[in-house]
């Protein structure tokens, strides 16, 4: 910062030579305030979404900056809720970036008494492997008499804040498994 | 260093001329082709207590969560505003009806209601208001309201900020730079509202800066934007007080005569509020002072003393820099 | 949601939340919407604004309650009682919109002579079997005909076939009228076995007397609910009733919307600007996890799954299930299109599809039948995908003990839920009952992907699929569920690829190449979108579901969905802003079906097709082009034309005549009397709650006599009702709730600070008479205690809980809400560890929202005393394993 520069930006000086000789206003305003640009205006990108908890299906914006989600807010051009939030639908930047979030995978072994740590395909192909013993162990071909085609053996429990194309999925792969224990939330 | 030195000399001289009369707090302080005076009306009669506006404020500007402690001040675990609530919304349980509605309970007449003012440790029930009446058997109310900064057309904090960290905006509003409080504390006593307050562990003053930021590339704050009804109305203060006029007539042709308007009267204590609100009941219901009266209206005097003695080294500091430059 | 299915044809809300605006009086019943759906509550205000009267029917008064003109408080459990005085007096006051009613419903239709109402059988319906506690229900039957269940639900006459174990029945109770007389109709109302002479008997014992006694609503104020709906319905204007989980959580909950619809129909509210019935749903997709089913009875579509039986074959399913009037005559195509999506080139006509392929129910497999048989040891593995049901579901014990039985439980999620952790900290830890080192359960928690870092649909409360896209990578771990589903079913695929045990054919046959992207190898959700829409031999996407095809030339993963991925274009993704818009705002999102609005729209316009009045026009029959049109799409073929009669052989589409607005149902009328498609009786009938302080005052059968019980267990034990001795032990009502502030079992709100400090703790609300009552103190501790355990609670007494007079004593409510656990920021004891596991039996939810209760002062006590507690509560009320079970 030059001489010039840094007597230019001290506020009496300011407040002497401009329209602030109170000393109020403009003449106060710091470095910060002057140069204040909205992250909103800054983001990288925006992209469109819709609110995750309730079923009103609010409009969402989602404000992006490095790779990291920088706000929410609600999407004025939603004709079901004009760019409102309630106070969860606020807090979505919250949830989604938040330190409550779990982001590793975690295991508990049979009559373990912590979690550890286990890798994600480790993991996958080990339940995969449950799977299958548990279908294989409560499968039933038929059931009195009639072809039931079927494994009670697993179950599947959803919340309703799944996907339509997740719902569709687990709807496809666990039913073609013979499973029929397929419920969520919407009973609940 | 820099910021308390930068942060120091700032003179706030002439009060008594800022004091007076319904005035453009924005040309004063500076801003010569300012845009209009922005500011907030608060419809408390469509408030449905959601909070959203608490929670939209958090996350813009970014605030810590403000404590986790059930009050038992019917639904209200904020308490009131401070420097991590720059949002509050007040719920009010009254005994009283709401013209036209019928609220359907039925209680015992009873002489234990508690005002709300009550520390719900002593009160017997969610603190009501008023307290003592015991009102009708059917009688009930449940009144919400977004509390927020008022942008005081006069407003003490500023005037008693040394460091120019509370500063006027051009849209009117008032805001705290935080790369400038020192965290002096003066402005908390000089609000009339108790609103401004300073954050435990930082020390520095914060509150509702009615999102400069957004607001200086035409967006809305983030309370007013989120609010699912509309209680928080954002916009040019001279249109929110029409609207809000008429707003309060409509009430009271509908029954509901102690709708009033706070904060709107350019004659009040503290010149009127650029943020101002609709209530259905008397401002202290709400925890609201019924007159408030900028604190620093008997202070200029003492001021300008002050405000001399630092004018006169900061000039002969600005003097001799630039005096040995030409 | 088949209690609108039934009565409408289609199991979604009637209409969507911005066309509230547009209604002259909102009845908020069962549905807290100011807190549970703030944003779409603007609507109500909007409505409001323009002098609509809003009513809140609620046992408590809330932030609903505090901006409605009028609030009624009713107790828990009694909204049939009240909508059925409210029937009553619309019907004795002639308040019905009569021209609506004789065109447009089922009102003129005659029934069967052999049909006994519980006018005739003190409180149940002819046909009922106690032994089997259910009924057949041929005898509801109209004369001469019989007719199919609508679309939503069609699996209770699975269970009917099943109950009855014969063969004969694939044309059962709800068969196809193929070939019988239509139902005799007499629009003049007077015959007396007419739909309209049967209503008006079965509701005339819920005079406005009957109502105060039963529901504790002052006679006056029911009369002005009364007036104000009568005189806000007609030609000229229009009522709206919304609902969410407050009427659906009963042992009787389908009626209470059954209720509703009656009542509509009634004064002629439904397809009409401002009308019919808002489902409010609490979930970001939970009418699309209805839709797209993940639920044991439905395929996608309301297909229903097939149920055992020996030999058969898709013909056979089909003919058992169509209707032979109505869009269901084409299930046929929608069924091998599915299986087309699912099985692609192996599902062949010579191999009927693959229909082989899908497993067969034996009866209910709900979820809670599925804790019982974790319980039981035949269930081994558990997967749950965003759900906590150890919050969140009835009967919290039952929930983690089935789950200490497991051989491995899969969990994934945002955050280390209660059902994570329950083997480590739970009540049963806490008493001992179980012992960390003694649970063999392997328990994986998977993070899940937020929907910020994913792409996907969610199809909201008024049926409209809105897509999201994907912001961000997720973190570490985190996966979205779609690429859990696909990688999972990849794996599974690679181990038993080249298996020939037939039973794997199913898991190989499956159509699983979806495209995947990115470093994380995650499908592409447009791919799957796109298959859900179906497309034709040459792969091109289909626009409509009258596109599909019964012989294998379309695929189509959900037919009424069929439409959403029209010419390519993801059209769940349309968002032209609402302000380039009409109010209707149809290019927005896309909603089924075929992007309706309204449904039955056809009834916004009277018989000739002019709107019944120009403030309520919505759409109208044009002379000139020949065709429907106005503001919204006509759900109804553009081009039959108002004065169509088909001919007496016309089948599917064709059959339905120019009056006919309800096109799903197989008659196109609105039924105010359900002959067949429900389990628990064709009219909404007042039962008192599994668990109730009172006796039915109405009938001498106390609950619903065909109610879901689950088999006995210590954990699951019911209370004494009305004068049954033990009753007095459980004197109060209680009610369970949600808060504006968090969502449903905590999970994602109880981790969030924003939200945490808002609601920071478990409380319950009494009234203050109540809280002297018992010595309760404001801020103090309150013990609540049931048969199934105790919680803890600090107490809110408050004005805005009132005790009620109901058959001439005091009655008091205990409100608890329900989002808290051990776990997150904020915590508290789980309302659902009071909770009993009795269900609807259409549905199979259970009831939350209504039970009996006891509370005392102070902290609940620790460890194994705790459990000591509630024996002792057991045995005062002298509670066996029967107790409650009566039919």
């Amino acid at each position: 910062m030059g001489l010039r520069t840094f007597i230019e930006s001290w506020p009496v000086y300011r407040q002497l030579t401009g329209d602030d000789p109170l000393g109020r206003g403009s003449a106060s305003y710091s470095r910060t305030t002057k140069t204040l640009v909205p992250r909103t205006v800054t983001a990288e990108k925006v992209v469109k979404s819709i609110c995750p908890y309730c079923a009103v299906g609010c409009g969402q914006n989602v404000y992006v900056q490095d790779g990291q989600v920088t706000q929410v807010e609600g999407d004025p051009d939603s004709p079901v809720s004009r760019g409102r939030l309630c106070p969860k639908g606020a807090a979505t930047k919250q949830l989604v970036t938040g330190s409550g979030r779990q982001t590793r995978v975690l295991y508990r072994r049979p009559h373990g008494t912590d979690w550890e740590e286990l890798d994600l395909d480790t993991a996958m192909d080990v339940i995969a492997d449950r799977v299958l013993e548990s279908r294989r162990a409560g499968w039933q071909d038929e059931v009195d008499g009639a072809r039931t085609n079927r494994t009670l053996g697993f179950a599947h429990l959803g919340g309703a804040t799944l996907d339509n194309e997740e719902n569709y999925l687990i709807k496809k792969l666990f039913t073609a498994m013979g499973a029929v224990q397929i419920e969520n939330q919407a009973r609940i | 260093m820099a910021k308390a030195f930068l942060g120091s000399p700032v003179l706030r001289v002439g009060l008594d001329e800022a004091l007076r009369g319904d005035t453009d707090p924005a040309t004063l302080s500076g801003h010569a082709d300012h845009p209009p005076r922005m500011g907030f009306f608060t419809d408390t009669s469509v408030c449905i207590g959601c909070k959203a506006c608490e929670v939209a404020c958090k996350e813009w500007n970014a605030i810590p969560e403000d404590g986790l402690t059930l009050t038992g001040m019917s639904y209200d675990n904020s308490v009131g505003l401070g420097a991590d609530t720059w949002r509050h919304v007040a719920f009010i349980e009254q005994r009283k009806p709401l013209a036209g509605q019928v609220a359907g309970v039925h209680h015992e007449p009873t002489g234990q209601l508690v005002g709300s003012g009550t520390p719900p440790e002593q009160a017997t029930v969610t603190p009501t208001t008023p307290a003592g009446d015991g009102g009708e058997p059917g009688d009930l109310r449940w009144l919400m309201s977004s509390d927020v900064c008022k942008h005081c057309t006069h407003a003490a904090c500023l005037d008693v900020c040394p460091t120019g960290s509370l500063v006027r905006t051009e849209f009117g509003t008032v805001i705290v730079q935080e790369d400038v409080c020192n965290g002096c504390g003066y402005c908390i006593p000089a609000c009339p509202y108790g609103v401004i307050d300073q954050r435990e562990g930082d020390g520095r003053a914060w509150k509702c800066t009615l999102c400069y930021d957004r607001l200086s590339v035409g967006a809305e704050p983030a309370c007013a934007k989120a609010c699912p009804t509309d209680s928080i109305q954002f916009g040019v203060l001279d249109e929110l007080r029409e609207r809000a006029d008429r707003r309060v007539r409509q009430l009271h042709e509908e029954g509901l005569p102690d709708a009033r308007l706070y904060g709107h009267d350019p004659d009040d204590g503290v010149g009127g509020d650029g943020a101002f609100f609709l209530l259905l009941d008397a401002p202290e219901v709400y925890g609201l002072p019924p007159d408030p009266v900028v604190s620093t209206r008997d202070l200029p005097d003492m001021w300008k003393h002050v405000g001399l003695a630092a004018l006169s080294l900061a000039g002969m500091v600005v003097g001799a820099l630039f005096g040995r430059r030409s | 949601m088949p209690g609108l299915g039934t009565s409408f044809g289609r199991g979604g809300a009637t209409t969507y939340q911005q066309d509230l605006q547009n209604s002259d009086c909102i009845v908020i019943e069962g549905s807290n919407m100011a807190e549970c759906h703030p944003v779409g509550f603007q609507w109500v205000m909007e409505a409001k604004a323009r002098g609509a009267t809003v009513i809140h029917v609620d046992p408590r008064y809330t932030r609903t309650s505090a901006l409605a003109d009028i609030h009624v408080p009713l107790r828990a459990g009694t909204d049939i009682a009240f909508l059925g005085g409210i029937i009553n007096h619309v019907l004795q006051n002639e308040a019905y919109f009569r021209e609506y009613l004789v065109t447009y419903t089922n009102a003129p239709d005659v029934l069967r002579e052999d049909y006994q109402d519980t006018e005739d059988l003190d409180g149940v319906f002819s046909g009922l079997d106690r032994e089997g506690r259910s009924y057949t229900p041929s005898s509801w039957q109209y004369e001469g005909a019989q007719v199919q269940a609508a679309s939503g639900q069609r699996d209770q006459q699975y269970s009917e076939r099943l109950s009855r174990h014969s063969r004969g029945e694939t044309t059962g109770s709800g068969g196809p009228v193929g070939g019988e007389p239509k139902p005799q109709r007499d629009e003049t109302l007077q015959h007396p076995r007419c739909v309209f002479q049967v209503l008006t008997r079965h509701y005339a014992r819920y005079t406005p007397e009957m109502v105060e006694q039963v529901c504790g609503i002052p006679r006056d104020l029911f009369l002005r609910v009364c007036q104000e709906l009568e005189e806000n319905s007609g030609r000229d204007r229009t009522s709206e009733f919304v609902y969410a989980v407050g009427w659906t959580q009963h042992t009787v909950g389908v009626q209470y919307i059954r209720a509703a619809a009656v009542l509509q129909l009634l004064l002629g509210n439904v397809g009409r600007p401002g009308g019919g019935i808002m489902a409010l749903r609490g979930h970001a997709s939970i009418q699309g996890s209805t839709d797209i089913p993940t639920l044991f009875n439905l395929l996608p579509g309301y297909l229903p799954m097939p149920y055992a039986h020996a030999d058969e074959d898709l013909d056979a399913f089909v003919e058992g299930e169509r209707a032979d009037k109505g869009y269901w005559t084409e299930m046929r195509a929608y069924t091998v299109s599915l299986l087309k999506a699912w099985y692609g080139p192996a599902a062949t006509p010579e191999n009927d599809f693959c229909f082989g392929h899908l497993p067969r129910l034996t009866g209910s497999h709900s979820n809670y039948e599925t804790i019982h048989a974790q319980l039981d040891g035949v269930c081994k593995g558990y997967f749950l995908m965003g759900e906590n049901p150890v919050v969140g579901n009835a009967n919290a014990t039952l929930q983690r003990l089935g789950m200490a039985n497991l051989d491995w439980l899969v969990v994934r999620d945002f955050s280390l839920v209660e059902s994570a952790t329950w083997w480590k900290e739970s009540p049963e830890i806490e008493s001992g009952e179980l012992r960390t080192e003694d649970i063999g359960t392997e328990v994986f928690f998977l993070p899940a992907a937020a929907h910020t870092e994913k792409d996907g649909s969610f199809t909201n409360t008024q049926r409209m699929l809105q897509w999201h896209h994907q912001a961000v990578e997720p973190p570490g771990d985190a996966r979205s569920d779609l690429w859990f589903l696909f990688h999972l079913g990849r794996i599974v695929r690679e181990k038993l690829a080249g298996s020939l045990n037939p039973r794997d054919r199913a898991v190989l046959d499956l159509t699983w190449d979806y495209p995947t992207k990115g470093a994380l190898a995650e499908p592409e959700a447009e791919a799957v979108l796109a298959e859900i829409n179906g497309f034709d031999g040459e792969g091109r996407p289909l626009a409509s579901y009258e596109q599909l095809e019964d012989d294998g030339s379309t695929a189509c993963g959900c037919w009424i969905y069929c439409g959403v991925y029209a010419d390519g274009v993801n059209q769940a993704d349309r968002r032209k802003p609402a302000e380039e818009q009409d109010w209707i705002a149809n290019e927005w999102g896309w909603a089924w079906p075929a992007n309706r609005r309204i449904l039955y729209n056809r009834a916004s316009a009277d018989p000739d097709g002019k709107p019944w009045s120009e403030r309520k026009a919505l759409v109208w029959w044009d002379d000139e082009s020949a065709s429907w049109t106005g503001h919204d799409i006509p759900d109804f073929d553009r081009h039959v034309s108002p004065w169509h009669r088909p001919p007496e052989d016309a089948t599917g589409a064709e059959a339905l005549s120019g009056v006919d607005p309800f096109v799903m149902q197989s008659d196109g009328k609105g039924w105010l009397f359900v002959p067949a498609g429900l389990t628990d009786g064709p009219l909404p009938t007042h039962y008192e709650p599994q668990d109730s302080p009172f006796d039915n005052l109405l009938y001498g059968q106390q609950r619903n006599p065909v109610r879901q019980l689950m088999p006995p267990r210590e954990h699951n034990r019911y209370h004494p009702s009305g004068s049954a001795p033990g009753a007095d032990v459980f004197p109060f009502a209680l009610t369970t709730y949600r808060l504006t502030e968090h969502h449903t079992a905590g999970g994602m709100s109880r981790w969030v600070p924003y939200l945490s400090e808002l609601q920071p703790e478990m409380f319950c609300e009494v009234s203050p008479e109540l809280a002297r009552l018992r010595g309760l103190e404001h801020m103090g501790w309150a013990t609540v205690v049931t048969a199934r355990g105790a919680i803890e609670a600090r107490v809110l007494v408050t004005d805005r809980m009132t005790p009620m007079t109901v058959q001439g004593r005091t009655l008091h409510q205990v409100g608890l809400p329900y989002h808290w656990g051990g776990n997150g920021l904020v915590r508290g004891d789980a309302a659902n560890e009071l909770t009993h596991q009795s269900l609807d039996p259409n549905v199979h939810i259970m009831e939350t929202k209504a039970l009996s209760c006891d509370i005392r002062p102070g902290r609940r006590p620790r460890g194994a005393a705790r459990n000591e507690l509630v024996r002792e509560y057991r045995v005062r009320a002298g509670i066996t394993e029967k107790t409650g079970t009566e039919i």
